[in-house]
């Protein structure tokens, strides 16, 4: 029983309860430029979830033969011939994706998510557990990608996965689509939103004054 | 030849700016702007690293892994290799090595400002800017003249960015912010209207 907590608290904690993007502020670097459709959005989820998954899962391999020096190249090294496979396999049976994802695919090589794992995680645990971790930190990180995507594409395109949801006035229809979700300032502004919802929820999430205010000096507590 | 130069140069740091407009080296650039003084010195490491690892990686891709490239060797089993399937790894190599080797020269001979940079210089490695600006200048095929010029311009762009959100971070702790969009939410919040901002530049053509 305990067994099988462990695996669900592995897999599911990094959700809601510790997101990667949310809560640790890592990986969000190549995470938002491609969420402005949704084809893009799953394609890097799935690549970033392997990649975290499989470093993890051979960093915990040969966690006892690294010599502590020199962790962070050899860590480097796996994490680069993995995403390596993934951009080659990308480029060989999805190429227009490939394209679309330009840059992004090879940088999930500095995502701090992929980075952080191996190092707190991998290198001190056995290699299935480590593995699950990655699978987990992986989904939390799908997560937030999944919903800017979501809301990205289909408020900006009124479309998702490139099928036309909303119709738009352009094709006779009724929607104006909001161009400016697919702009990169929108990412930003939903993500903050996405981070408010979830510490509304959770409110142990919720971050300490840098500064104690007087009483009544605050707006919330004027009314 | 120069307008050329100057019109990338201003492109690279305001249109295409790392940090707003493609998102590059965000975990930095959200986790180190709480203040303006370490902000300054993550973004001059930043903007050193990236004037010498692009035109380094330019190097290495024209004289090394481009198809054909190894022609200068003069051996023809070597002159058809493609190795371009190398490339980020090389790349990352690359720059990690180019950040070592310059903390090592720095420590030995500016002390002082190894001190000030301190814990950044090792961090930068891991930063997605620097490897972003070197995939860029791979995928936009840059000569070498033009990867120096793109490489100060989007360290300068970046360095910008993160000194600027420094500024508006410092004055934002005084403010009354909602519970729940303390800290991470209000600066994602800020940083999206700081990018909105730098959207205006956008078409500005020299």
């Amino acid at each position: 029983m305990a067994e099988k907590m462990k695996t669900k608290e592995l897999l599911f904690g990094p959700i809601f309860d510790n997101n990667p993007i949310a809560l640790q502020i890592i990986g969000i670097c190549s995470a938002l430029a491609v969420t402005s459709n949704l084809n893009t959005t799953v394609t890097m989820c799935i690549a970033l979830t392997l990649v975290c998954a499989f470093s993890n899962f051979f960093v915990s391999t040969i966690r006892n033969q690294i010599p502590s020096s020199i962790r962070i190249i050899v860590q480097m090294t796996i994490i680069a011939s993995l995403v390596i496979v993934v951009d080659q396999f990308l480029r060989a049976y999805a190429y227009s994706i490939s394209k679309q994802m330009s840059v992004f695919v090879g940088l999930i090589i500095t995502n701090c998510i992929v980075m952080g794992r191996a190092e707190a995680f991998a290198m001190k645990s056995a290699p299935i557990p480590s593995f699950l971790d990655g699978v987990g930190n992986g989904l939390g990180y799908s997560f937030i990608l999944l919903v800017l995507g979501f809301a990205r594409e289909l408020i900006g395109a009124g479309s998702l996965f490139g099928v036309p949801i909303l119709a738009k006035v352009t094709d006779g229809g009724w929607y104006i689509p909001n161009g400016m979700m697919l702009l990169p300032p929108s990412a930003f502004f939903l993500i903050g939103l996405i981070i408010w919802g979830i510490r509304a929820v959770k409110k142990g999430q919720v971050e300490k004054d840098t500064f104690d205010m007087a009483p009544n000096t605050r707006t919330s507590e004027a009314f | 030849m120069f307008e050329h130069y100057l019109s990338l140069f201003v492109r690279a740091v305001f249109v295409e700016n790392m940090a707003l407009a493609f998102f590059l080296g965000m975990c930095t650039f959200i986790a180190i702007s709480k203040k303006i003084e370490t902000a300054i010195g993550l973004g001059i490491a930043v903007l050193v690293v990236q004037a010498i690892t692009v035109p380094a990686n330019n190097l290495i891709l024209h004289y090394l892994l481009n198809e054909g490239a190894l022609s200068w060797t003069g051996v023809e089993a070597l002159a058809k290799l493609d190795l371009r399937f190398l490339g980020l790894l090389s790349y990352i190599g690359v720059i990690a090595a180019i950040v070592q080797i310059m903390e090592m020269v720095l420590d030995k001979y500016v002390p002082a400002l190894y001190n000030a940079l301190g814990i950044f210089l090792p961090l930068i490695t891991v930063n997605c800017a620097i490897l972003g600006g070197s995939l860029f200048m791979v995928e936009r095929d840059y000569n070498f003249g033009e990867s120096v010029v793109y490489g100060l311009g989007s360290g300068a762009g970046w360095a910008l960015a993160i000194t600027l959100l420094a500024g508006i971070r410092e004055k934002l702790k005084y403010s009354d912010v909602p519970d729940g969009l303390k800290g991470l939410g209000i600066t994602f919040i800020t940083v999206g209207l700081m990018s909105l901002g730098f959207m205006s530049f956008s078409g500005v053509q020299l």
